[in-house]
């Protein structure tokens, strides 16, 4: 592999694995709660339909990026509903609502534009541009880190940088201040919250909302950015590769980036099965290259690289003893 | 120390314009579905006083602490907080009231660090930068005025449960508690740490503060409380000037009559060896020696106590000599001179059944019983492979099962004597004895047995402790434990105290006391008689 | 709160949770210009209105027993098996590799080896996310859902590269021999009254209920049935008993996998007559909701399953006649998972009331 062709590959990694680290940290915040989210995958999916329903509707990336927020939101009160005020099983309420995801986002798709559960093509100002960072131009005769600037620090959408600001952000929150300190007290303890008289239910519907958001946001991603408009299903299990990616990260911001970037990394080869016939020197079927990923996951779960320990209240319902 | 509590009370009296009393609850009652938990509670405790709630189990205790800390809300009646009527409907408006409370299970964040735990809930702002220096500086006053001491950068999980309970005491400082409630404080703690934590209580008493202490120890009563209630079944059957009265008064108003204290046992008449243990040693999966060497042997037709204080590794031993330890398990373990695999593979509960040991868990709801399991069911749980309960061919025998247990439980005196109702719906003694009729009605020649009347009533103690010296006559090796002092002095043969996973002395009931158990529960080696 | 008698949880709360699933699609169609009370037409026409459309229905409800079997059996052992969906494509190829390897002499020597086919490659890819639940502690929901883009991948390949006839286009095996075709309900004595030889419900359907009582039995009145029940209540204390985690997680496991798998028998024997890619529909998922509705105990599942036999059959003929989206079958699946198995209490705290006041006239 040359140089110009790992600067593809690194460019697209950064491309593939932003959705994953918008899920891996909605994820966080949601289990650092004490909250099992199964139900990552649906409210993408429900996020890229929205959002590419609506950009394609009123032209406007933003208005799709609004409304993906918002139907993720939406699941999101269903699952908190659920799993906080109902006490139900968290599990079987992530995977009800994948499924509602995977039914309603073509049911919606189809009724509005008639074309096999797709939105139309996305263009112009319906699509997040790609930014050109100040310096990518004058420096991009630098060898080595010119066309590493260029092509994979630059050249992204915005969604892509907050994405990566989002890292920094969680952290500072999570370590630095109240709300940070009660969120992880709450997936520890969730008496030790309730008996300082801090709403253990409020909470973690902050928690379960702030994983709407971000959800929204990686949903939004998918169909206004990383492609061009909602395709049936598009998610294809990137939820549930986050979640993996999130044990992987042991529940912290800054491993999630790394967790995420190296699933996005297989991603990204996975498409290039030239690089990877190049290298290894050998022929591999597309369908194994497809299943890569998934492996990964099962290898990552398997703790044969990196074990931790979950938030000690996850999955179950706060009920005060008797 | 009189002259200081007066003036306490009249500063308070000062401020209210009379002596109004710290609390005042007026005929609280509290109902779960059909059980009444509180029955028209009323008392008052006056300012600068320390107060102690007695009652045995299931009295009713926790649940009227936990009305007036905000957990639950009461059916009816009222509370009085220095003379001014408070609505407390959470933890929140608790706290506001001053109103500071110990649980009996820490209220803690294992992984964070005793700062964090202090200032939780108690923040000062959006940023946790100074909360925590004030948090440090405030942590430091209060440990000198009352020998509070804690690393406050130390992680809970690494904490003494002594060094936790002062944890919890200065978070509720911290939170200007004026009133304190402490839940059976002592039962996790050595004699030593128990003292400790009452010179710390007289100390906040000497400040004013007014104390709450719900406990079920006699002594720690007569020990350092002013005014005492004693609660039955609900019910506030009296409330006295701990100098006007006695234990042996007071344990009678707690079971509503005289009790027996010694169980009724003939001499014991031990014959062959039936356990031995050698070198018995335990490392968890944190890397944590939780038995390091113990040896002890059990003779036929006799009752070997165990004594300590929880934790100290008698849990684990139980798990082990059961087959299920978990860990890293090193030593030697014969029965009737035969080995028997400690762990690992060939060491299960189904493998230790078939050499004649049986178990009576330490904690029937998690172990001992499935909850959701009909007493049937329940009956042939560990025993589900034997050969009486099976039918011909692939199956289960159930019809013989539930046969069996309808006999038991005439037997045992197993209210009601249904089979086909699901193990939950027992009362504690009750399911209690469907684990002893399951354990012992098969004639084993060791029975392991954990906390046999944790959570019982009054009147089926009397039947385990009977059945289990009725055991030992008929020649089964038994192995006690229990943190009760008095049901370890009045069933065992012999006495073991452990501490840190260790075997600290070994003792005859007759001769030794309470005194002597305790100091080597506590650690303090002995230079007789040091583990065998 | 007040507990609703027993057989208030067992029926009640599902019918409950059903006709609020009813009740939310009803208003979703309303919304994208459909009517719901033609939609109700089309389906119970489709479904049940005729020979033709009980041929379907049935059909569909075998492949849903198994797969509802599958989820009950883990469940009771306290592990939620998502992976129904990828065990029934491998049980797929079982069926296929058995079905194409002899020229079967006869169709019931055929459903034999290929039942016992199904349901070894079924376990087979059900044993890894057990093996790595009981002994790694890895979660099996995620491990068993990565097992089911594994299995669509791996099938993809045995397909284009393996399985496939020289000169055929399409990724999909071989016919199946002659002596490997399954009597359909048209075929069958007695049935061939009712049915014609069109329908696709097959004697696979007599399978799948003795299915239904061989987990009963197993269930509740062997040994490792009390073992599994004992261990899915409570770990901790299944460990005092001696049980082995290890051991139930694994056959639970090996048992559900092989159950779904076995599904196999019904579509890609009894219906399509070679594999074909997706060839179980999302069959496997279904099983999660038949599951819970019938709140897994056989005799439930098969009422559950027949109930998405109608729903599927159903939902397929108004996809056909109507303006309505076939995906409405998903979403209503997602919504009675969610209210049977997520929102239970929600439902329960809504009949509770009427309990009380019925309590209250008497």
């Amino acid at each position: 592999m040359d140089y110009a062709t790992l600067i593809e590959v690194l460019g697209s990694t950064l491309r593939l694995g932003t959705p994953l680290l918008l899920a891996c940290l909605a994820g966080l915040y949601s289990e650092r709660a004490g909250i099992f989210d199964i139900g990552l995958e649906g409210k993408m999916l429900m996020a890229a339909m929205a959002s590419g329903a609506v950009a394609a509707m009123t032209g406007s990336a933003w208005l799709g990026l609004g409304a993906g927020i918002v139907a993720s939101l939406i699941f999101a009160l269903i699952h908190g509903l659920a799993s906080i005020t109902f006490r139900g099983n968290q599990l079987i309420s992530g995977v009800a609502l994948n499924f509602v995801a995977s039914g309603a986002t073509v049911l919606i798709s189809q009724t509005l534009f008639h074309q096999g559960g797709r939105t139309p093509p996305l263009t112009g100002d319906a699509r997040f541009q790609a930014i050109t960072l100040p310096g990518a131009e004058a420096l991009a005769s630098v060898p080595y880190f010119g066309p590493f600037y260029a092509k994979v620090i630059s050249g992204h959408s915005l969604l892509v940088y907050i994405a990566l600001a989002a890292v920094p952000l969680t952290w500072w929150l999570l370590y630095r201040t109240r709300f940070g300190l009660r969120l992880r007290a709450v997936g520890e303890n969730p008496e030790s919250v309730d008996t300082a008289g801090v709403s253990v239910i409020g909470l973690r519907y902050t928690a379960v909302m702030l994983t709407g958001v971000l959800c929204g946001i990686a949903g939004a991603y998918m169909a206004t950015s990383l492609q061009a408009g909602f395709g049936r299903e598009m998610t294809a299990g990137r939820g549930y590769i986050a979640l993996a990616a999130l044990i992987f990260a042991k529940w912290r911001p800054w491993y999630a980036l790394g967790a995420t970037m190296l699933f996005g990394f297989l991603q990204a080869i996975a498409l290039r099965p030239d690089v990877i016939e190049g290298t290894l020197h050998m022929k591999i079927p597309v369908s194994a290259l497809d299943a890569l990923p998934y492996i990964l996951t099962v290898i990552v779960l398997a703790g044969f690289v990196g074990r931790a320990i979950p938030p000690r209240a996850g999955g179950q319902p706060y009920v005060k003893e008797r | 120390m009189t002259e200081t509590t007066d003036a306490g009370r009249q500063a308070t009296a000062a401020l209210s314009g009379a002596a109004a009393p710290a609390i005042e609850l007026r005929g609280i009652s509290k109902a779960f579905g059909p059980v009444q938990a509180n029955k028209d509670i009323s008392i008052r405790v006056m300012p600068g006083t320390i107060h102690g709630i007695i009652g045995e189990n299931g009295a009713g205790k926790s649940t009227l602490m936990s009305i007036l800390y905000g957990f639950y809300r009461a059916d009816a009646g009222e509370i009085l907080i220095n003379g001014r009527p408070t609505i407390i409907h959470d933890s929140q408006a608790a706290i506001r009231a001053g109103i500071g409370m110990v649980f009996q299970h820490f209220k803690l964040v294992q992984n964070f660090t005793v700062l964090e735990n202090v200032i939780l809930g108690a923040e000062d702002g959006a940023l946790l930068r100074p909360s925590l220096a004030k948090a440090r500086k405030t942590l430091a006053h209060l440990a000198e005025e009352y020998e509070l001491d804690v690393d406050p950068d130390a992680v809970i999980e690494e904490l003494s449960v002594g060094h936790q309970q002062r944890v919890e005491i200065l978070k509720a400082l911290y939170r200007h508690a004026d009133i304190l409630i402490l839940d059976e404080p002592t039962g996790v703690l050595t004699p030593d740490e128990a003292d400790h934590l009452f010179r710390i209580l007289r100390g906040l008493k000497e400040q004013g503060k007014t104390i709450i202490l719900i406990t079920h120890k006699l002594r720690e009563i007569m020990e350092i409380t002013d005014s005492v209630s004693v609660m039955r079944r609900g019910e506030m059957v009296a409330t006295v000037k701990t100098a006007e009265t006695s234990p042996e008064e007071l344990a009678e108003l707690m079971v509503g009559r005289k009790v027996l204290m010694h169980v009724p046992k003939a001499p014991a008449n031990p014959g062959d060896t039936v356990l031995k243990l050698e070198n018995l040693r335990v490392t968890d999966a944190e890397g944590v020696d939780r038995l390091k060497g113990v040896s002890l042997t059990i003779r036929a037709g006799e009752i070997l106590g165990i004594a300590g204080v929880a934790g100290n590794g008698q849990s684990e031993l139980l798990e082990v000599l059961g087959g299920f330890g978990a860990g890293k398990v090193t030593g030697r373990m014969e029965v009737q001179g035969q080995e028997v695999v400690l762990a690992g593979h060939g060491a299960t509960g189904q493998t230790r059944r078939a050499r004649g040991i049986a178990h009576v868990p330490e904690d029937r709801h998690h172990l001992g019983l499935i909850l959701d399991f009909s007493a049937w069911e329940n009956v042939a749980f560990g025993y589900h492979g034997a050969k009486d309960y099976q039918a011909s061919g692939l199956f289960m025998d159930n019809a013989a099962i539930i046969r069996d247990t309808e006999g038991k439980m005439e037997r045992f005196d197993v209210r009601p004597p249904n089979p086909h109702l699901p193990a939950q719906s027992f009362s504690g003694g009750n399911q209690q004895k469907i684990v002893l009729a399951r354990e012992i009605e098969r004639n084993p020649v060791l029975l392991l047995v954990g906390q046999p009347t944790r959570g019982v009533d009054i009147g089926a103690i009397e039947f385990i402790h009977r059945r289990i010296v009725e055991l030992r006559d008929a020649g089964a090796a038994v192995l006690l434990v229990s943190v009760e002092l008095d049901e370890i002095m009045s069933l065992s043969d012999r006495i073991a105290v452990m501490f840190d996973g260790q075997i600290m002395g070994e003792r005859l009931p007759a001769e030794t006391n309470e005194r002597e158990l305790g100091l080597l529960m506590a650690g303090v080696a002995q230079t007789k008689g040091a583990a065998e | 709160m007040t507990k609703l008698p027993t057989w208030a949880d067992l029926v009640l709360v599902p019918f409950i949770s059903l006709l609020l699933a009813a009740v939310i699609s009803a208003i979703v169609i309303l919304a994208i210009g459909g009517d719901p009370i033609e939609a109700v037409t089309v389906m119970v026409d489709g479904a049940i209105g005729s020979p033709y459309g009980w041929g379907y229905t049935l059909y569909y409800t075998t492949s849903f027993i198994f797969t509802g079997l599958a989820v009950t059996v883990a469940y009771h052992a306290g592990q939620f098996n998502i992976g129904g969906e990828g065990q029934a494509q491998l049980g797929g190829l079982g069926v296929a590799l058995v079905c194409l390897a002899l020229p079967w002499p006869h169709w019931s020597l055929a459903l034999v080896a290929a039942t016992a086919g199904a349901a070894l490659f079924g376990a087979a890819w059900a044993a890894i996310p057990a093996w790595l639940q009981a002994k790694r502690g890895s979660h099996i929901v995620i491990t068993t859902i990565m097992f089911n883009y594994i299995g669509a991948a791996f099938i993809v390949y045995m397909l284009v590269e393996v399985l496939r006839p020289v000169g055929q286009m399409d990724p999909a095996s071989a016919r199946f021999p002659e002596g490997a075709k399954l009597p359909n309900f048209g075929q069958i004595p007695g049935l061939d009254l009712i049915f014609s030889n069109k329908v696709p419900a097959n004697v696979s359907f007599f399978a799948a209920v003795a299915a239904c009582f061989a987990v009963w039995a197993l269930l509740w009145r062997t040994k490792l049935g009390y073992e599994i029940r004992a261990f899915g209540k409570s770990e901790s204390a299944a460990r005092y008993a001696g049980i082995s985690p290890v051991k139930v997680i694994m056959l639970a496991m090996l048992i559900s996998g092989g159950l779904a798998g076995m599904m196999a028998i019904n579509n890609v024997m009894g219906e399509s007559e070679r594999l074909v890619q997706n060839a179980s529909e999302g069959a496997g998922f279904i099983g999660i909701a038949v599951a819970l509705m019938g709140r897994n105990h056989p005799f439930g599942v098969f009422l559950a399953a027949l109930l998405f036999g109608f729903l599927y059959q159903g939902g397929a003929e108004m996809g056909l006649w109507t303006t309505i989206p076939i995906e409405l079958r998903l979403l209503l699946q997602g919504l009675v998972i969610l209210f049977t198995g997520a929102l239970d209490t929600m439902v329960r705290m809504m009949l509770v009331p009427f309990f009380r006041l019925a309590r209250g006239a008497v």
